[in-house]
């Protein structure tokens, strides 16, 4: 490789936004959020809270900031332009977008998050010092760190039954965040194997898809060409890697996006923009 | 050479120079003994709070989803940036021989030293679970598993104990012809610790040689080590994608208001030992004007930067950026981003004014203003970024609890703690480099009467004789 070779084929050693992650996945598990049919109610953030053990939190700390609600709902008022009266909220589910390029992974100074060949950004809770860098570098600023000890006083006897045996409860000092149900992908794949078939879409879907009362959310993997997810995808138009995807504004029906998406950490979940009477 | 221009008075006897540095080690007055009990109540209050947050958890800390740093971060980063003008004094000015940093390198060195062992706790301390620290070293495990070497706090790790151990053996050996100086003076238990530390000096010629050899080499090894440490701290900011943070000139700006920092901070320490060891004749007025000099081109070059900063971003038209940076000046911590424009870029201009420069109760109070200056400064890199990045549902203003303030209060403890134990053990005036500099003075002033002398005696009687010189 000489300097002149370089100076000649600059182009191609020129590189854009690097692609993230894995280049062989098994599965690319991701979502499809249709904010049209999101209402707010929060059942996906009851649903997860049941889950995934979360801690409960108590009204003064959730005020300071510090609740651990892996799916929040968050609520944007749309105030009146003058043209339009006042809207009222509008509502975004937000939780881990499993990015492609997650910029949380690199870093972590343990290595405790990772990519799996499944396209998570998995969390090992064990490894986490917490440090906290990763969520300091999450644009969506989903990662939730365990400020104290919830476990006394979010499960006292007998509450502590309902805690879901498929994963731990975590202890102050750990960083932890939505992983997409990964207990349930684990229970869906060991059953597949033994019964010795391929995962299929309809095995499983993730708490929140399974509460939301008005099937907004979709889960599946988008490398199965035929599951619901990447058939939104496809819909809409939305695909992975870096930032190309630009919506024609003539065509009203490709509502697909994903937020932060310019940033290009490749997000996992696309969100469909919710389309307003007026508008139409 | 004028006396006004003089560093210091060349006729100051060597025996003199051993007494009066000696003399500060003497046992500690009263004034010294509350400042000690002082200090250590201050680092009692940060050790309570500390064991109060290692046992209930960072929530204490008042941290929330936002913002997962704070004043923690912001700390260490002044620490840090304090370590910088102790090796600049010692090394870089070593290097480029100026005499002047002679008699004050010394307690600069060991702010550096000290200040490093300061800003070492806080990585520690802002950890969640730092009873698992030990993981972030990359030692052999039966696992096989290793640090994440992209991140940069592991790189902070190795910069930091790199210099930390580089910069503490560079004070050790530049000590050591005085450690001989104390040991010949010293009785008892110290004259024994002295004696150790001396390593078997004795002052000959091939001793010399090789101490300047090692000293000089230390001082080359040092230099690039600072630029790198500060760099590799600005890129726990400068590698996120974080708006404020992902700047490409964080590293030199770090670099620059680490400078400005640790040179305030010497000038500080510089007037506190000028009047409380009578250090009149060493620490001259001088010499103080060359460090306010040093001190106003480096905070030039700190405004110079920020200026910098600010243009790319408004020009940069990056959304987050520039919305932050509006936020920043007119959001919910304008107030402190005010003063820290004011303490860091209108305040060091007091230091232009010879007049201001000479007058000592005027440069403590700018010395401080400027350290508070640039201390409000690392915390407006670490909060407002923290407080209004790209999501706007989770923006969130924090000053932190009072916890944290107590070990942030509790850290000058410890800093003042370990600088007075310092003075008191150890010369804070190096000897031998100011015999060196009263003897090199000494030799350049005859050499200039002579050449004075001869000059108009060839003017006088040697008229006409140019080849002789050519010859």
């Amino acid at each position: 490789m000489s300097l002149k070779n370089i100076l000649e084929n600059f182009s191609d050693f020129r590189r854009d936004a690097e692609v993230g992650g894995h280049h062989d996945y098994e599965h690319r598990w991701a979502m499809s959020i249709d904010l049209n049919l999101c209402i707010g109610c929060n059942a996906c953030s009851t649903a997860c809270y049941a889950e995934n053990n979360l801690g409960i939190v108590g009204k003064e700390k959730f005020e300071k900031g510090q609740a651990m609600h892996w799916l929040r709902v968050e609520r944007y008022w749309d105030e009146t332009d003058g043209e339009f009266p006042e809207q009222g909220a509008s509502f975004v589910p937000m939780m881990c977008q499993q990015c492609g390029a997650a910029t949380c992974e690199p870093v972590c100074p343990v290595a405790a998050t990772y990519h799996t060949p499944d396209g998570l950004n998995a969390q090992v809770y064990n490894r986490c010092i917490g440090s906290r860098y990763c969520s300091n570098n999450c644009p969506f600023r989903v990662r939730y760190f365990n400020f104290w000890s919830y476990y006394e006083q979010s499960w006292p006897e007998p509450l502590n039954q309902q805690l879901n045996p498929d994963l731990s409860v975590r202890d102050k000092g750990v960083m932890e965040k939505c992983t997409f149900c990964v207990q349930r992908i684990r229970t869906a794949k060991d059953t597949a194997q033994r019964e010795k078939r391929q995962l299929q879409d309809q095995d499983f879907v993730t708490a929140c898809a399974q509460a939301c009362p008005t099937n907004a959310i979709t889960f599946g993997d988008t490398l199965d060409p035929n599951s619901k997810v990447s058939k939104a995808w496809r819909k809409h138009q939305v695909e992975r890697g870096p930032y190309t995807h630009k919506k024609p504004k003539e065509n009203a029906e490709l509502r697909g996006y994903r937020v932060f998406e310019e940033l290009n950490v490749d997000p996992s979940i696309m969100y469909l923009e919710r389309v307003r009477e007026t508008e139409v | 050479m004028e006396i006004k221009d003089k560093i210091i008075d060349e006729n100051l006897g060597w025996q003199r120079i051993n007494e009066d540095v000696i003399r500060s080690m003497d046992a500690p007055g009263k004034y010294y003994w509350i400042t000690f009990a002082v200090c250590i109540a201050m680092v009692l209050c940060a050790v309570a709070a500390e064991i109060y947050q290692y046992r209930m958890g960072m929530g204490t800390v008042g941290l929330n989803n936002p913002h997962m740093w704070d004043m923690y971060i912001a700390t260490f980063v002044f620490w840090i940036g304090m370590s910088h003008a102790g090796t600049l004094l010692s090394a870089i000015l070593h290097i480029i021989h100026a005499q002047w940093r002679k008699p004050i390198y010394r307690f600069a060195e060991a702010m550096t030293t000290f200040s490093l062992m300061t800003a070492g706790f806080f990585p520690m301390i802002h950890l969640g679970r730092v009873w698992n620290l030990y993981w972030v070293l990359p030692y052999v495990s039966d696992r096989g598993i290793w640090p994440n070497f992209r991140s940069p706090l592991v790189w902070d790790a190795f910069a930091i104990s790199t210099y930390l151990s580089a910069s503490a053996l560079f004070l050790v050996i530049g000590m050591i012809p005085d450690m001989a100086i104390l040991r010949d003076h010293a009785k008892g238990w110290r004259r024994k610790a002295y004696g150790i530390l001396a390593l078997g000096w004795r002052g000959d010629d091939r001793q010399w040689r090789v101490f300047r050899k090692t000293y000089m080499l230390m001082a080359c090894f040092l230099i690039p080590l600072a630029v790198s440490v500060h760099s590799i701290v600005s890129s726990d900011f400068a590698m996120s994608i974080m708006p404020g943070w992902h700047v490409t000139t964080f590293p030199p700006y770090f670099v620059a208001g680490a400078l400005y920092s640790g040179c305030a901070a010497i000038m500080t320490l510089f007037i506190i030992l000028r009047y409380f060891f009578r250090m009149e004749e060493y620490m001259t007025l001088n010499i103080m004007e060359k460090t306010c000099k040093l001190t106003f081109a480096i905070a030039m070059v700190w405004s110079y930067l920020n200026i910098i900063e600010f243009a790319s971003t408004w020009y940069g038209h990056n959304t987050y950026d520039k919305e932050l940076l509006i936020n920043k000046a007119n959001g919910p911590y304008a107030h402190i981003f005010w003063l820290m424009l004011f303490c860091g870029s209108v305040a060091p201009f007091a230091l232009a004014f010879q007049k201001l420069r000479r007058h000592m109760p005027t440069m403590f109070a700018v010395s401080l203003i400027l350290q508070l200056g640039m201390f409000v400064e690392r915390w407006m890199i670490v909060a407002p970024t923290l407080s209004m990045a790209h999501n706007p549902h989770q923006w969130d203003v924090l000053y932190g609890s009072i916890i944290e303030w107590a070990i942030v209060f509790g850290s000058f403890g410890w800093f003042s703690l370990l600088f007075l134990v310092f003075v008191k053990l150890f010369p804070s005036v190096s000897m031998y480099e100011v015999k060196e500099l009263t003897f090199h003075l000494k030799h350049e002033m005859e050499e200039e009467k002579e050449a004075a002398a001869t000059s108009s005696k060839s003017k006088a009687g040697a008229v006409g004789k140019p080849g002789l010189e050519g010859a």
